[in-house]
Order: C-alpha cells, then structure tokens, then sequence
C-alpha cells in the first residue's frame, strides 16, 4: 500500500495519427478527429464560447466560437471558406489554415456580433447574479463583445424565477440556451427533466413533464413517478447543470445569494459520500462552506459529481456538533463537558483496565466505514498496538466471514495500476460489464455515469444480477439477471460457456471477453456463498473483479486493517510473518494472535459481558444489521469510548466522548474502490482534531506511544511499512443457504439503500431531500394479488419486530419477494423490522382502519433475542 | 409568348374530374412510369435520374440524381426516402396544389425513388396545418396499397416498399431536411449538425434520401420520357420543367408549369399582366428568402444560374408579386416577423437576430426609426448571414438587405415623415379592415410581443 497518487500511463499518439495546421500562424499537431477549439486550447488559445463543453456532444447552437479558416484545395492553393466556421464543430484537417479573433477582423466581427445579439435579451442583472464574477458571459462580454450596445428596444421578458426542482432555480431571462444543461442531462445522466421548449426568441428551457420528456426508459412505477417534493421525479445529477450552465440562468436553491465568487476561498477535496473519490471543490467564506462544485479529474470523475456530494454538507456544521470533549458525570449521570486532559485521562483509565492486560475481557473497536485511510489506520493500529486486540472491524452494516475471507483475498493489495485492478478507465472501455448486488446509480453514482458512457459508446454491456430492473439499469440499457435474494449464487453459478444459448450465455460468454468486469457491491455479504460464487465465476471466465461498498472509508479500511482478520497492507492476521513484520515496524514487541471478532461478533461480546469496553468511531447504530441489539450492546458494556463529530445515538450511551473533525477540517485521503488514493488538504481552519491525532493523545494517556500525531507521520508509517508481497488470505468456500420455506402472505425482503434518504450526512439539506425518490415497495403482479394488495395502494409489510406501511408499486420481478429502500425516511427496514435482504417477511393490505398514512413502527419484543443472533 | 411556352406534365391533369383519384390518374396514363421502371434495374433509374439533370425543386437545387448516389452501398439495413411535403416558405404553393390535385403522382414517384435507391419504407412529411392534403394523401397511399402498388412482392416484382404519411405540427423549420428527420423520429424540430449527412446518417441514423415533393414527383415522368427528353426544355444547367407560382398583385395568380429559363415578363404575359393601372414595384423570384428583384429583372430567365448572377436565388419558384401601393417596409416587416416566430431558437444569430429586425423593422414601419437603424439592419443581417446553424437565418437577412439596396429611401421617408407613405388599403385586393392602429400603439408604449 502506498499513499501516493500513481503515475499516469504516458498517452503517446503515434506520429500517423497526426494531423498538422495552422492556427494563429503557429504550426500545431494534434490528434486526428480534434477539434479546432480543443487544438486551439492545447496552444493557449483561447476561443470565446458557450455551448461548447469537452464532454459533451457538439453542438454548435450559439455561434461565440466562429473563426476564419482557409482549407487548401487539391491543388493545394489555400482557399478561404466563405463563411466563418464553428470551432468547436469543425474536426482538423491537414493544412487547414484558422484565423481566431486574434489575427482574423472577420473572426472578430462575428464573435463580436453573436456576443452583441446574446445581450440584446438578457436582462444584465450580474449584480444580483450569483455567477457574477465566474460567469464566462460577463467575460466575454468584456473580452470579446462592444461596450455599448445599440439594442434600444424592448427586452423579452420573463417572471423569474422558476424553480425546476426543489434544488434548482432557473431563470430563464438570463438563459443563452446553450443547451449545455438539456445536454448533459440527455446524454450523460440519460435523464432529460428539463428540455428546450416554445421557439425563436420564446425558446426557454422548460420544466419537467413526464408526458412530454418521458422518463428516459422506463416510468419509475408508482409514487415512487414523484418525488419527495412531489415533482415527477427527477435526477440525481442535476447540480451539474448548475456548475456548467455559462452564465447564472441555474441556481441553486440554499447557495442563491448567498455569496460572491470572489469573496469564495475554494479548497480542492474528495466527496465523503460514497466510494468513488470524486474531485470536489469546496468553496468557502469566514469558516463556513457555501457550496461544492465537481472537480476535474479525467480518470475518476470526469467533471460530474452526485448532487449528494455537491449538496449534501451542511451534516459537517449541523447544530450537534460536538464542541468539546464529554464525560459522563459521576454523580448526575449526565454527560458533560470536560477539557480533552481530563476526557483522555478518563478514557484512557477505562479502556487499560477494560484491556486483557489490565484485567478486564478486552477492548472492540468500531471505527465505522466513512474514516479517511489516516484515520483508519490509526484505529487499526491502536486496536491492536494500544488495546492488544484484533477486535476490530469497520463495518456498520451486514457483513459475514465469507467476507472477511473475500476481502483479505480479492480485494487488498489491489491497487490501481497493480495485477487485476480494475479502474474508472476500464469499466468505460469494458465489453461486459456485470453488476452483483449492486446499483450503481444509488450506490455509487459516478461510476454509473461511467458505465453509461461506454454503453452509449457501444462498447459496453452491462448485465445486473438483482430481483429488479432499476431505472438506472434501464437508462444504460442493462439486461436484468433476475434473481430473488438468496438466489444470487445459484444464479451465478449458473453463468456458464456450457448454459444453454440465452441470458446467461450471453453474459458468461461477455465476461471472457477480454476487458470484462465483474462489479459487486458490499450487499452481497448478507447472501451465504455470493461471494464464494462470485470468485468462481470471475475464476471461470477471467473476468476482472471489482468490489464497490458504498462507503468512502472502506476500501481504504481493507488496506489499514479496519478488519478482524486484515493486518496493514492486508496482511493476514493469522500469518506469523506478516505480524512479526507489522510488530517490528510498529516497535512492539508482538501482535494479537487470537482471531478478531466482526462487528455483529463485538456487539454480541458486549452484549455477553464478554468484552469490558467499546471505542466507537462514526457508527450510526441504525445501520447495523439489528440496531436494537447494537443500542443494548453499548448500554451493558462497561465502558464506551466514542469519537464523534455530532451526537449521535453511541455518543448519548457513552461514557467519554471525543470530538473529532469532519472532512473539511481536517486532511486526509480516501482510497476509492478503484484502491486509488484520494488526498485532499484541510478546506477550513479548525480545532477540531482528527481521529488519527485524537486517538494517539488516547494512546498517550494510556502510556503508549501511537506515533500518529501528524498526518506525515502516519504517511511515513505506511509507506515504510510497503505493500505486503506475502500470500492473501484464503478464497472463502461457502455454500449457499437453503431457500426458506414460505407460508402464505409471506415473501423475501429485497432492499439496497437509494442515493438520497435518511443517512445522517444529508441531514440539514432540505432542497436536496425534496428531490429523492419517494417511498415504494415492489412486489410482482402476482405476489401482489396472491397478497390481496392493489398497485398504488398501502402494504404493510412486518416482522415478528415491527412494520412499516408504504405504498405499492407493481414491478416486473421475481414473484415472492418484495423490495424496501432500506433507509427512507419513512422505512427504515433495520430499525422497523429489524430484517435485510434475504429475510422473511409478511405482506398484508395496510389495515383498512387504521391510519392512512405512510409509517413505521418498531415493536420491541426482544425476548427471542438471542436465539436469532 | 403563348399558352405554348407552358409545359404542363405535373399538372397535366390537374383540370381532370376528381384528379385526385387512382383511376383517373391511371386513366392519364398514370403508372406507366413505374411500370417502366421495374423492368430496369434500380442502378439504371437511378442513371436516367442523373442524366437527366433534375435539380432539387425545394430550393437549393440540388442535383437529385447525384443526392441518391451518395447513399454508402447497402449493408442490408434499411435506408429511407423521405419526401419533404412541409411547404412553409412564404409564397410557395406550389407542393400543395400538386398533392391535393394529384397525390398518385407523388406516391408514383416515390415508388420509382425507393426502388432506385433501394428503400423499402418512405415516408412522406406533411406540413401539419394542410389537414385537406393531409386527408388526402392518407387516401391515395390508401388506393395505392389497394391496387397492388404497395406492399409486399408489388406488381409480382418481389420489391416490397410502405409508404407512411406524417403530419408534422406547422413549423417551417420542420422543413429544413434534418430538423424534418428530427421531428419525424419524435424529437423537437432543430436542424442537426452536419456532418453526417443524412446520406450517410439521416432517419433513425440510416442512409436517407430527403427530397422535395416536386422532385420526387417529376421522377415518373422522366424515367418514361427518357432524361433526353427532359434535357430538351430548360437550360443546360437547369434542366427541365417546374411550377411557377404567382401570387400577389397579378391578373390571374396561380401555378404555370414551364421551362426553367422562363422570365418575369413571360410568366407575366400568361398571367394577365399586374392588375389594372398598376404597375411592378418589387417581386421575389424564390420565396421570401430570396432577395427582392424589381422591375430591372423582368427578363432576368429564371434558372439557377442566372438568378444567381443578378443577386438572388431560384429558389422554389414562388414569385410574390407587388404593385407599386405596397410598401416595402411594411412586406418586409410582415416577413420578418415570420422568420421571427419561426426561427427555431437554436443558434443565437437568428434566434436573437429576427427579433431585433422585427423590432426595429416595426419601428420604423410606425414612424418611430432613425437613421442609425438602418445601419443596426444592415450590421445586424450582416452578423446573422453567413453565422446562423442553418438557412433560416442567412434567408431571414434576404428581404432586409434586398429592400434596403432597392428601395432606402422608401425606408428614410418613413423616419424622416415620422408615418408610412403608402395607404395599406390600396395594395390590398379585397376589402381592407381599418388599420389597427391600436395594436402599434400598443407596442410602442411598452407591450412585449415577441
Ligand atoms: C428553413 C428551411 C425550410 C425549408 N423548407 C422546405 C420545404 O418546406 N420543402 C422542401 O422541399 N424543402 C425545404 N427546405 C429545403 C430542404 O432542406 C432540402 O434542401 C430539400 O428538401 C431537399 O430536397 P430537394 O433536393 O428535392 O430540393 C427548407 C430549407 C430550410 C433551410
Ligand atoms: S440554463 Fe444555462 S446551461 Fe441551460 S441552456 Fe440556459 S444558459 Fe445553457
Ligand atoms: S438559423 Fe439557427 S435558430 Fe434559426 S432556424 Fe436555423 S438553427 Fe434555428
Ligand atoms: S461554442 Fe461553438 S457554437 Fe457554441
């Protein structure tokens, strides 16, 4: 493992792929199929425009970037063009002669014409404009356009503005419809919610209407057609459009006049929200962000970000902050705020006596999935360096040792650029992609956008196994590889070159295919022998594999060892020479050999009186497979330690609490799933410290020297510490689980978490709530009818725990089973029914008595506890 | 000149009793053509089409033979005709007589077109306000499909080809050949980038023929005639015949079939003269796109070639004629105002470009223009020709400058006289309703109209 960004294969052109022209009297070579603008930007040239984006499609729709060009004719005697030419349309040519405004009257005349005819209608209210200041039509109109303009007539006008989303405002008076917005949409989210509408100097940019622009593939069924606003539903992309809107037509509703650009301080960082490492970057103004825009980085990225990672961070500065460090008062029993001298005086005298040294049964560390590699490996270390434990493990959601085993075995080591690792780039150029318990849009957005890059490209197929075609799979035109959950092995044990000709021909067929990938997301841990079946088929096939969790922290967490059962560099824990080696580079004079416990394990333990002590990180309880069990394991455990950034449900039970930094305070990296680092500086200044720093203060406290005070130390530890060159763990050989016998009424719960919902890092984002997907669950025709339930109307779906009520949608999937998003605000499936994907549960029409309203209850029967642990 | 210069082939029949049925068009010796046709192979039509030097009759006059040769050989997917029926330049009337006269011509040739080409599926794009022709056209590919024209295996050929009839939704973008294939797939109107040609990829990204209605329609009759034939009327770069549609201020307006190379002066003959006690003022040779002629270009021929030398364009032969009560300012306020309401929106020259002339152009209609304007007209065509997507716009610039070059003083007498000169009453051929002065009023005082 190493924490510095790879180099970049060397893209070299060969010389025949050349074209050579002139452009401002310089002589330049650019690849053939360039475009004039592109070349023009190589040699610093800088052509005015508008429509023109480098991801997008040409268009050729406003006509800034005209220029004189001058083409030789066979004889080879230069011929000017009559009219000037669109540069960002017009490919080069060899010998082809431009002339931008710089060298060329006519050139100039007409960019000054089309900049003077833009102006003419727009309302030049850049002082009220929020892009006032960054907007490309201000400055060009100063660089290329008149001073004065001879418009006298009267202006097209429109109220303004009007808001396209809960998120978005648009204002179509300062719109130069460039069509960048309807572009984008169109052809990378594949979700046209806005379109152009009405004509000539009427055209604007129009609003949603599903009757009109149709849902890009299929309707999403149900309420779920709405969304929480009550909008038809919309995109998960569309603060895109705002960044890449030229001028302030699109604004965004909680940043609108808010600022000035140039009072903005803008700090490059990496989206927190999920595993892809996205290039943001945060704006900021006395201490508080305003706002985050994409950043660019071609090789994960590209320009796009989730509207989750460009709206979602007012969770960093939500009013829960923890301000200072709390200890529970000996006497009221209350928390309190205490200096950090005294919070890691008496943290430190828990967790040594809770140690097995100390006397007590041992420490569990949870240090959650969303920590930067610095900080994970602060707590990997400190498990096993301070506490003397291997009982640590990240995961705060179902999870299973055939997991541990699949990890420490694919996953660790695989680096970007290293043996069978598989990147952004690749999955664009892959001729088939497979997804296994994993959607892509919801689960990691901008991998999706990439996916649908190279199947519009026509290079790439995508197959999904999962128990429905989300509308995501459809606008990639995805194949489903229908399986009820449980199924999932059995399915693809099924791909095979020797399957009768059909789907699962056709898939296994694609993954030998050389290029191809398999993708699987973390949700496949809660299906016995997915994981053993997945390794198979990639075995078979020589497929590459890829595994994508959701969060940012945990594909960084598999190379810390954040894992019982992962040392450093993936290490395993059980291999004597890799813990003599970590020993010797951590000064100690040896490592835990006793087999760490997974979460449910720790949980369990300290539920069991088993273990002494817990240190927690950022753990939402409500995401563990059984929150009701996880919320008893910190009540009867001697001890709780928890570092936080807000309160939480841990950091209310806790007996010390420390407050640690959100990610725009502090420094950090996140290794995306590609295993690519994501370094990113500290965006705000702060007192806040991080985990890493905070937990070698605990260390200190507790007489033990951690050696993880600075970022550059930790850096200096891990890169010192190598790449392990060792052998992996073992492949897990698990079988699959019988299918459960169902009685009447029953079904299996399908569920994933949606993009948008109740995560606690949306908090504080109204506008950004308005536009999830409202509630649904899912169930076929005809387990709805067998179920007596009616498409639109409620279902109750319970457990022997609880129940939530929720509308149904009737989709086209596997008969028997029914989905749930796994954390809407209005059903949260672990907390209401205490179920995940594969369980059992029962479907009834909602009681026509009761309320007729959405809800979940939770009911808190908890004897049979321990006999479904 | 005589009723002997005409060359009535299109409208041959149009004087027939119910013209418009099958059986009087096979009467007429309707179908030989296609009859003709399938007895040589589809590269040998496609010959005679070439040879014969027939020009695209929708305007750019493009050499039809050669449009079809540039289809990529076959791969074994489909390719496409689609005949372009929008008919949405004003003054040209010339597709919709011919389609409510004698639909069968048009179906015929479209049979013979695809059998060249190698097109099994055409399509015929209707201008949507015309719902007679719309009617119509239903009906006689209706008749077609009855009588075995249509089909499957037709006429015991093994050729099988359906035609479908499409309504578009009335915008005369609609009629520029891409944004015609956009909105025949279902999408907006918008002119696509080009390249691709539709040649290469045009309907559903297929190689596409698109052609005009006259075009298509005068394939009958040369593949029976023979391209010799054809080559013997019009000129030599402008072979053949074609519709002349006079409106306006004429005795008799209409359609007079001739040779190309006919003039003003002849047309005029035939049509009776410009009415009683009037005479010529000013007369686009093309449609509204073209630029003005006057009386100077009574005898200029109109052909490609030599309209083209006196400063305009041929066009679609809609010859808009006018007497010397109309004033220019005002014909070409009224035209702005078309290219103002249907420019697409998708390129800013135009889109922004029309409504500023319509507004100047509506100033200075009312008295209420300076001189400068006149310059902002001419600046502004001057920023929109040659810089706008698509023809629209550079088409939009024709009456402006035209009329500016012809007649400048008409347009300074209304700024320095503070009114128009001219009495809108007595240009008009019927009962005129009083002139709403209210309405540029109005607009004067403030109110928005684009
Ligand atoms: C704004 C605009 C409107 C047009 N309208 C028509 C039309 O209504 N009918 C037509 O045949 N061609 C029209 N054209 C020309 C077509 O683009 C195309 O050149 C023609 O259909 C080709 O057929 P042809 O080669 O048979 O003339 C129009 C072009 C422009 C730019
Ligand atoms: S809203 Fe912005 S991005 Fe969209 S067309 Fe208008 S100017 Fe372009
Ligand atoms: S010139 Fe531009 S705005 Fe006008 S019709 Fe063509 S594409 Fe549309
Ligand atoms: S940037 Fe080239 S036309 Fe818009």
């Amino acid at each position: 493992m190493t924490i510095t960004t790879p180099k970049q294969a060397g893209g070299g052109v060969a010389p025949s792929n050349l074209v050579t022209f002139q452009i401002d009297e310089l002589e330049v070579s650019v690849p053939k199929g360039t475009l004039v603008i592109r070349a023009a930007e190589q040699v610093g040239i800088q052509i005015p425009r508008f429509c023109d984006h480098p991801l997008l499609e040409p268009a050729g729709a406003c006509r800034q970037c005209l220029v004189d060009v001058s083409m030789p004719d066979r004889e080879g005697n230069l011929r000017p063009m009559p009219k000037p030419q669109a540069s960002c349309t017009l490919t080069v040519a060899p010998g082809m002669v431009v002339k931008t405004q710089r060298t060329s009257a006519m050139a100039d005349k007409a960019q000054h014409g089309v900049m003077e005819l833009l102006l003419i209608n727009h309302p030049l209210d850049c002082p009220v404009c929020d892009k006032g200041g960054e907007c490309p039509l201000q400055n060009q109109a100063m660089s290329n356009g008149r001073s004065t303009s001879r418009f006298v007539d009267i202006k097209r006008t429109y109220p303004k503005p009007i808001s396209i989303s809960t998120e978005i405002l648009l204002d179509r008076e300062r719109c130069v419809l460039c069509q960048r917005c309807t572009r984008f949409q169109e052809q990378i989210a594949g979700d046209p919610f806005i379109a152009l509408q009405d004509r000539g100097a009427r055209s604007q940019i129009g609003l949603f209407s599903a009757d009109v622009l149709g849902f890009g593939g299929d309707v999403p069924a149900g309420p779920a057609a709405l969304d929480e606003s009550g909008r038809p539903f919309a995109s998960y992309f569309s603060g895109n459009t705002i960044q890449i809107c030229p001028v302030g037509a699109l604004t965004n509703a909680s940043y609108r006049f808010r600022s000035r650009p140039f009072d903005l301080v803008s700090t490059p960082g990496i989206g927190e929200h999920d595993s892809c490492g996205s290039a943001i970057r945060i704006d900021h103004r006395r201490g508080a962000v305003l706002r985050r825009m994409a950043g660019d980085d071609a090789s994960v990225n590209e320009e796009w970000i989730t509207d989750k990672d460009r709206f979602a961070f007012t969770w960093q500065s939500a009013p829960d902050r923890i301000a200072t460090p709390l200890v529970r008062d000996e006497t009221t029993g209350q928390l309190r705020s205490a200096s950090w001298a005294e919070a890691l005086d008496v943290a430190a005298a828990g967790l040594a006596a809770a140690t097995t040294a100390g006397g007590g049964h041992g420490v569990g560390v949870l240090p959650g999935g969303r920590l930067t590699l610095e900080d994970s490996y602060a707590y990997a270390k400190f498990a096993r360096a301070v506490l003397g434990t291997n009982d640590v493990d990240q995961r705060v959601r179902p999870h299973s040792a055939e997991e541990d085993a699949f990890l420490g075995h694919a996953v660790a080591g695989r680096t970007v650029g290293g043996a069978g690792s598989v990147t952004f780039t690749d999955l664009e150029q892959a001729p088939t992609v497979l997804l296994v318990a994993l959607e892509a849009e919801e689960e990691a957005g901008v991998t999706y956008l990439r996916l649908r890059k190279g199947v519009l490209a026509g290079r790439t197929a995508v197959f999904s196994v999962a128990p429905l075609a989300s509308r995501g799979l459809d606008r990639i035109s995805g194949t489903l590889v229908a399986a009820a959950p449980g199924t999932e092995p059995e399915v693809l044990d099924a791909i095979t070159g020797s399957a009768p000709l059909g789907q699962l021909r056709t898939v296994a067929d694609g993954l030998t295919t050389a290029g191809s990938v398999i993708l699987v997301g973390e949700r496949l841990a809660a299906v016995p022998g997915g994981f053993t079946a997945v390794l198979r088929l990639a075995e078979r096939t020589g497929a590459r594999l890829a595994w994508i969790p959701r969060r940012a922290g945990e594909r960084g967490g598999v190379e810390t060892g954040a894992l019982p059962g992962l040392l450093p560099g993936g290490r395993p824990v059980s291999d004597a020479r890799a813990r003599v080696d970590v020993a010797a580079a951590w000064d100690v004079p040896s490592l835990p050999t006793t087999a760490g416990r997974t979460t449910t394990e720790i949980l369990r333990a300290a539920r069991k009186g088993k273990l002494s002590a817990l240190v927690v990180g950022g753990v939402e309880l409500a995401d563990l497979p059984d929150p009701a069990k996880a919320v008893r394991a910190i009540e009867k455990v001697g001890f709780v330690v928890s570092l936080e950034v807000r309160a939480s449900a841990v950091t209310e039970l806790a007996d010390v609490v420390l407050p640690v930094a959100p990610p725009t305070e502090k420094a950090g990296t996140y290794l995306n799933w590609e295993g690519r680092p994501r370094p990113f500086p500290q965006a705000l200044a702060s007192t806040a410290l991080a985990d890493h720093r905070a937990l070698d203060a605990l260390a200190a406290a507790m007489g033990a020297e951690l050696g993880l005070r600075t970022i550059t130390a930790v850096h200096a530890e891990i890169d010192q510490l190598g790449a392990w060159d060792g052998a992996r763990i073992d492949a897990p050989v698990e079988s699959a689980a019988e299918p459960t016998e169902l009685a009447p009424g029953q079904a299996v719960l399908a569920s994933w978490h949606l993009l948008l919902d109740a995560g606690r890092l949306q908090d504080g984002e109204r506008f950004l709530a308005g536009t999830a997907k409202r509630t649904v669950a899912r169930t076929s025709a005809a387990t709805a009818t067998a179920a007596g339930l009616t498409d639109g109307e409620l279902v109750r779906v319970s457990s022997a725990h609880g129940s939530v009520t929720v509308r149904l949608a009737v989709t086209a999937m596997p008969d028997l089973v029914v989905w749930l998003p796994t954390n809407a605000p209005d059903c949260a499936v672990r907390t209401s029914l205490r179920a995940d994907a594969g369980d059992v549960v029962q479907l009834a029409p909602a009681d026509p008595a009761g309320d007729d309203v959405v809800s979940t209850d939770s009911a808190g029967s908890d004897n049979n506890d321990e006999v479904s642990a | 000149m005589s009723v002997s210069t005409l060359t009535p082939v299109l409208s041959a029949q149009w004087d027939a009793t119910r013209s418009w049925t099958l059986a009087t068009y096979e009467a007429g010796g309707g179908y030989a053509g296609l009859r003709h046709a399938f007895t040589q192979e589809p590269a040998a039509v496609l010959a005679t089409v070439k040879d014969s030097g027939l020009r695209g009759r929708g305007g750019a006059g493009f050499p039809t033979g050669l449009k079809w040769s540039f289809l990529p050989a076959p791969d074994g997917g489909p390719r496409y005709l689609v005949v372009n029926a929008d008919e949405s330049e004003p003054g040209t009337c010339k597709d919709v007589p011919l389609m409510m006269a004698t639909p069968q011509y048009l179906i015929e040739g479209s049979i013979i077109t695809s059998y060249a080409i190698g097109c099994h599926h055409a399509f015929i794009y209707v201008r949507g306000e015309v719902l007679h022709v719309y009617r119509r056209l239903l009906r006689a590919v209706e008749e077609a499909y009855a009588a075995g024209y249509l089909g499957k295996n037709i006429m015991g050929t093994g050729y099988d080809l359906d035609i479908t009839v499409h309504a578009g939704a009335g915008a005369y973008i609609c009629g520029e050949e891409t944004a015609l294939l956009d909105s025949l797939e279902g999408l907006r109107g918008q002119p696509r980038l080009k390249p691709p040609f539709p040649a290469v990829e045009g309907l559903y990204a297929r190689p596409t023929v698109v052609n005009n209605v006259e075009s298509i329609a005068s394939v009958p009759a040369i593949v029976m005639g023979g391209s010799d034939w054809f080559r013997t009327m019009g000129t030599e770069k402008s072979a053949g015949f074609g519709l002349f549609s006079l409106s306006g201020h004429v005795v008799r307006p209409g359609q007079y079939e001739a040779p190309l190379g006919i003039t003003l002066r002849e047309l005029l003959d035939l049509a009776g003269g410009i009415r009683e006690g009037h005479e010529l003022k000013f007369w686009t040779p093309g449609g509204s796109s073209t630029p003005l002629f006057t009386a100077e270009h009574l005898d200029v021929p109109l052909d490609y070639e030599s309209v083209g030398a006196a400063g305009s364009m041929l066009g679609t032969r809609a010859l808009q004629i006018f007497d010397e009560t109309t004033c220019v300012v005002r014909a070409v306020t009224r035209w702005m105002e078309f290219y103002a309401h249907e420019s697409c929106g998708k390129c800013t020259p135009c889109r922004e470009g029309t409504y500023w002339l319509k507004a100047v152009l509506r100033r200075i209609e009312a008295g209420q223009g300076s001189m400068e304007d006149l310059d902002v007209l001419l600046d502004t065509c001057d920023n929109i020709l040659g810089r706008a997507f698509c023809a629209l716009g550079d088409g939009a610039t024709s009456p402006v400058t035209s009329a500016l070059k012809h007649f400048r003083a008409e347009f300074e007498q209304h700024i320095t006289a503070g009114a128009c000169p001219l009495d809108p009453a007595a240009s008009a051929l019927f009962g005129y309703p009083p002139r709403d002065a209210g309405r540029l009023a109005g607009q004067m005082a403030g109110t928005v109209q684009a």
